[in-house]
C-alpha cells in the first residue's frame, strides 16, 4: 500500500528522531509537585494550608522535644536546668523505665525472665502467624505458655509441668476416641486432663515454691507494659477459639446450646468491660473465704476473655453468614460429618472473611487492658497515674510519660494491623 | 435435701469466715505479715520510690503497726487500692487495715461497718488562687469561675459555702486532679478547690509555686485516719494505740534519735516509761511485747518526724502543721494518756 502513495506524499520520514528528555513540566520534581500537591487551584490552596499547619505543629513541639533533658534527678531539677526555656523532662523515663515496663515490684535482678519470655514469644508466634515456616516450630508454640508461665511467675517447676502433662494426656485420649465420635474424644480428653490435674495437684509437695530454681513472683508484683502484653496476648489467644465455638453454637440446631450461646453473647456484650472488671476484683472477693481467693490476674483474664470472645463470636458469625448456602450443601453432599465440614470447608472461608473484624477486636482489646488500672493493677497507665505521678520527684510530668505510653502502644497496634493486611493479601484467592 | 446441704455448707463457710475475721491480731501474727491497704499513689501520703519501696505519711502508719505487732517495720504487704475498691478490700478481709487518706464520716463508720481508729491528718477543703487575682479571702470570690471535681463532696461543700456567704460563682466541672491543674494553669478558672493537702501538693509541681496562694478559708472538715473492720476490738485497739503512741511520743519529746537511750532503762518520766514498756505492763494488756510502742516509734520516728519527713515544710509539698499540731501548740492532736 505504501507504494501507492509514494508519489502523492511529499515527505516520508525514514529515520527515527533522536530521543530527547521529556519536557521539564512532565517529569521530575516539578511534575510530581504539580500532580500531587497543586493539580487544581483548590488542591494547591489546601496544600499551602496543610504545610502551614504542619509547620506550626513542628515549630511548637520540636523545640520542646529537642531541648529535652534525659538525666536530671527530678522535675524540679529539670526546671532548674531549663531555666525558663521550653524543654521536655524525659529524665523521668530514663529513671523509671524499668517500672514502666515491669511494674515497681518485679525484682530487678529477675528482669531477664520476662525478657526471655518476650523473646520466646516471637519464636512461638511465628509458625502461627506465618504458615510458610516449618510446621515443626509449632512444638515451640505448644510449649510456650508453660515456659512463659514458669519464667514470669517462677516458683516450682511442677506446676507448669503438671499443666502440660494434663494437656498431653488429654490430647492422647482425644486422639484415641476421636475416630469413633468427635464428642466422645473431646469430652473424654477434657475429663482425662482434669483427672491428671487433680491427682497431680495432691502430689505436689507443700512449700515446693520456697526451694524453687526460679524465685516465685506473686501476681500482685507484675506490672507495667509487661502486664498489658501478658493480658493482651493471653486474652486474644484464648478468646479466638472460644469465639469460634460460640459463633458455631449460636448457629446450632440444638436449642439448648443455641440458647446458652445467645444468652452468653448478648449478656456479655450488653455490659461494659469495666463493670466486668469490677466484678472480678470486688464482687468475687466476697464469694471466697479470706485468703483463699483465686488469683486476681486469673480473674481479670477470665473476664476480659469472656468479653472479647463475645465480640469475636459476632464477627465470626458475620463471616459464616456471608458464605453462600451452596458451600454448606456441597460439604453435606460430599458426605462429610459436621466437624469435618466445619474444619475443612466452612471455617477456612468464614475465618478469612472475618480477619479484619477479628484484628479490630484484638487491637481494641489490647488497648482496653489499660482499664485494669482502675481496679488497682499497675499496668502501664496505672504505673503512670499512680506511683510515678505520686512521687514527690515527678509529680506534674504528664506529656512525657503519656507520650512514652502511646509510643509503646502504637508500635504494637501498628504491627498487628500491618500483619493483618499482609495476611489478607496472602489469603486472597479470588481473581481481581 | 440437696438444697439443705448446700445451705448448710454456706453457713459453715460463713461461720468459718466470721471466726477467721474475729482474730485479726492473731491472723497477722500467724502470717508474719501485715496486709495494709494504701492508695495507688498520692504525693507525700503513699507512693513507691524508684526502688519500689513504699514511702509516705500513710505508709508510716502501716509500718508502725507492723513494727508494734511483728517487731519488724518491713513486714508489711502493701495492697494498693483505689477510691472505688478500698472499702470492699477491707470488708472482704483482703487487707487487715486501711491507711488511705480516708475521711472519717458517720455513714462510713456506722453504715459501712468500719471502725476508725483515730485521725492522723486533719484535712479540709481549701481554695488555690493566683496571686495576680488579688484576693486574700474566699469571701471576695463573688462571680469567680471555680474548677471543681465532679461527683465529690467538695462540690456540695462549695455550693454550701457560697450560699451561706450569699455570693455567686461559676463552676467549671472537671474529672481528675491532673485535668484540673491543666485547666487552672491555663487560666480556664480563677480558683481551684479541693482538699488543702492536695492543693499544696499540686502547687508544689507548678513552675512558679510562689505565684499562687492558698486562701485561709477551710470550708469543710476532712479528718483522715486509718480504719479497720467493725467488730474486732482487739485489733482496733492495737491500731488505735499505735497511732496514739506516735502522737504521744512527739508530745513527750521521744524521737527516733533518743529512743534507743530512753527505752534501754526506765527514766524519770513515768509516762514515758509506761509508753516505752520499761515500767508497767501496757503491752501485755494489748497482747503485744512490752517494747511494742518503742518498736513502732523506731520504725519511722514520732508523729512530728513522720510529718516533717513526708509532707512538712522541708519537703516540696510544704504543708504547715496547722490543725495537725499538738494540742499544746494550739492544734487538734490530743492523744489519751498511756496509763
Amino acid at each position: 500500500m505504501s507504494d501507492t502513495h509514494s508519489e502523492s506524499v511529499a515527505f516520508v520520514r525514514d529515520t527515527f528522531i533522536p530521543e530527547q528528555p521529556a519536557p521539564s513540566s512532565a517529569t521530575g520534581v516539578v511534575k510530581w509537585l504539580q500532580d500531587n500537591l497543586f493539580p487544581t487551584w483548590l488542591n494547591g490552596l489546601l496544600t499551602v494550608v496543610s504545610i502551614f499547619v504542619i509547620y506550626k505543629l513542628l515549630a511548637s513541639t520540636m523545640p520542646w522535644m529537642l531541648n529535652g533533658l534525659w538525666n536530671t534527678e527530678s522535675l524540679a531539677a529539670c526546671r532548674e536546668v531549663l531555666d525558663g526555656t521550653t524543654g521536655a523532662c524525659f529524665s523521668v523515663i530514663t529513671e523509671r523505665w524499668n517500672q514502666l515496663l515491669f511494674g515497681f515490684k518485679y525484682p530487678q535482678e529477675e528482669y531477664w525472665r520476662p525478657l526471655l519470655a518476650f523473646g520466646l514469644m516471637f519464636v512461638a508466634l511465628a509458625p502461627v502467624l506465618f504458615f510458610d515456616l516449618p510446621r515443626k516450630l509449632l512444638i515451640v508454640t505448644a510449649l510456650f505458655p508453660f515456659a512463659a508461665y514458669w519464667l514470669i511467675w517462677g516458683g516450682a517447676i511442677y506446676t507448669p509441668l503438671l499443666a502440660l502433662a494434663g494437656f498431653v494426656v488429654g490430647y492422647f485420649v482425644y486422639a484415641a476416641f476421636v475416630k469413633g465420635s468427635f464428642a466422645t474424644g473431646f469430652f473424654g480428653g477434657i475429663a482425662a486432663a482434669l483427672v491428671v490435674w487433680i491427682i497431680g495437684g495432691m502430689l505436689i509437695p507443700e512449700g515446693a515454691n520456697d526451694t524453687a530454681m526460679l524465685k516465685a513472683v506473686p501476681s500482685r508484683d507484675l506490672g507495667g507494659f509487661m502486664l498489658n502484653m501478658m493480658l493482651g496476648l493471653t486474652c486474644v489467644s484464648l478468646s479466638v477459639p472460644l469465639g469460634i465455638a460460640l459463633a458455631l453454637g449460636r448457629q446450632s440446631d440444638l436449642p439448648l446450646i443455641k440458647i446458652i450461646c445467645v444468652v452468653f453473647i448478648e449478656f456479655v456484650r450488653g455490659v461494659p468491660l469495666i463493670t466486668l472488671l469490677f466484678v472480678a476484683n470486688v464482687m468475687l472477693a466476697y464469694f471466697f473465704p479470706p485468703g483463699s481467693g483465686v488469683d486476681l490476674f486469673l480473674r481479670v483474664v477470665i473476664m476480659i476473655t469472656m468479653f472479647s470472645a463475645a465480640y469475636i463470636a459476632e464477627v465470626i458469625r458475620g463471616g459464616l453468614a456471608a458464605l453462600p448456602k451452596g458451600q454448606y450443601e456441597a460439604a453435606d453432599s460430599l458426605g462429610l460429618d459436621y466437624p469435618q465440614a466445619m474444619r475443612l470447608i466452612i471455617l477456612p472461608q468464614a475465618l478469612k472473611i472475618s480477619i479484619p473484624g477479628i484484628v479490630n477486636v484484638a487491637v481494641g482489646l489490647f488497648k482496653d487492658t489499660t482499664l485494669v488500672s482502675v481496679i488497682s493493677m499497675f499496668d502501664l497507665v496505672g504505673m503512670i497515674r499512680g506511683p510515678i505521678l505520686a512521687s514527690t520527684d515527678w509529680n506534674g510530668v504528664y506529656w512525657e510519660l503519656f507520650m512514652f505510653a502511646s509510643v509503646l502502644f502504637f508500635v504494637v497496634c501498628y504491627g498487628i494491623s500491618q500483619y493483618s493486611q499482609w495476611l489478607e493479601r496472602r489469603l486472597a484467592t479470588d481473581h481481581r | 435435701m440437696k438444697k439443705t446441704v448446700f445451705l448448710g455448707a454456706l453457713t459453715v463457710a460463713g461461720l468459718a469466715a466470721g471466726v477467721a475475721a474475729a482474730g485479726t491480731l492473731d491472723d497477722v501474727k500467724a502470717r508474719g505479715k501485715l496486709n495494709c491497704g494504701v492508695t495507688t499513689g498520692l504525693v507525700g501520703f503513699a507512693a513507691p520510690d524508684a526502688n519500689g519501696e513504699w514511702n509516705g505519711f500513710d505508709v508510716a502508719v502501716c509500718r508502725a503497726v507492723a513494727a508494734a505487732v511483728l517487731g519488724d517495720p518491713t513486714a508489711v504487704e502493701f495492697v494498693p487500692t483505689t477510691g472505688k475498691t478500698r472499702f470492699t478490700a477491707l470488708a472482704s478481709g483482703e487487707i487487715d487495715m486501711l491507711a488511705r487518706n480516708t475521711t472519717w464520716t458517720f455513714s462510713r463508720d456506722v453504715d459501712l461497718k468500719f471502725t476508725f481508729t483515730g485521725v492522723n491528718y486533719y484535712d479540709g477543703q481549701g481554695f488555690l488562687a493566683p496571686k495576680a487575682l488579688g484576693v486574700s479571702s474566699a469571701k471576695e470570690l463573688d462571680g469567680a469561675t471555680v474548677c471543681i471535681q465532679t461527683g465529690t463532696t467538695t462540690e456540695l461543700n462549695l455550693a454550701d459555702f457560697f450560699r451561706a456567704n450569699n455570693i455567686s460563682y461559676q463552676p467549671v466541672p472537671i474529672e481528675t486532679n491532673a485535668e484540673a491543674i491543666q485547666q487552672y494553669t491555663a487560666g480556664a478558672c480563677d480558683v481551684y478547690t479541693t482538699d488543702a493537702s492536695g492543693l499544696a501538693a499540686s502547687r508544689a509541681t507548678f513552675e512558679a509555686p510562689g505565684d499562687h496562694v492558698l486562701l485561709p478559708e477551710i470550708v469543710s472538715k476532712e479528718p483522715l485516719g486509718p480504719l479497720v473492720r467493725h467488730g474486732d476490738d482487739e485489733w482496733a485497739d492495737t491500731v488505735r494505740w499505735t497511732l496514739n503512741a506516735l502522737i504521744t511520743a512527739e508530745e513527750l519529746g521521744v524521737t527516733s534519735a533518743n529512743i534507743g537511750e530512753m527505752s534501754a532503762a526506765a527514766g524519770n518520766n513515768p509516762e514515758i516509761n509506761r509508753l516505752l514498756g520499761t515500767e508497767g505492763n501496757l503491752g501485755e494488756m494489748l497482747g503485744l511485747p512490752a517494747d511494742w510502742a518503742a518498736k513502732a516509734i523506731m520504725a519511722s520516728g514520732n508523729y512530728g518526724e513522720i510529718f516533717e519527713k513526708n509532707i512538712g515544710e522541708s519537703t516540696p509539698i510544704g504543708l504547715a502543721r496547722g490543725l495537725n499540731a499538738q494540742w499544746t501548740n494550739g492544734g487538734l492532736l490530743y492523744s489519751p494518756p498511756f496509763r
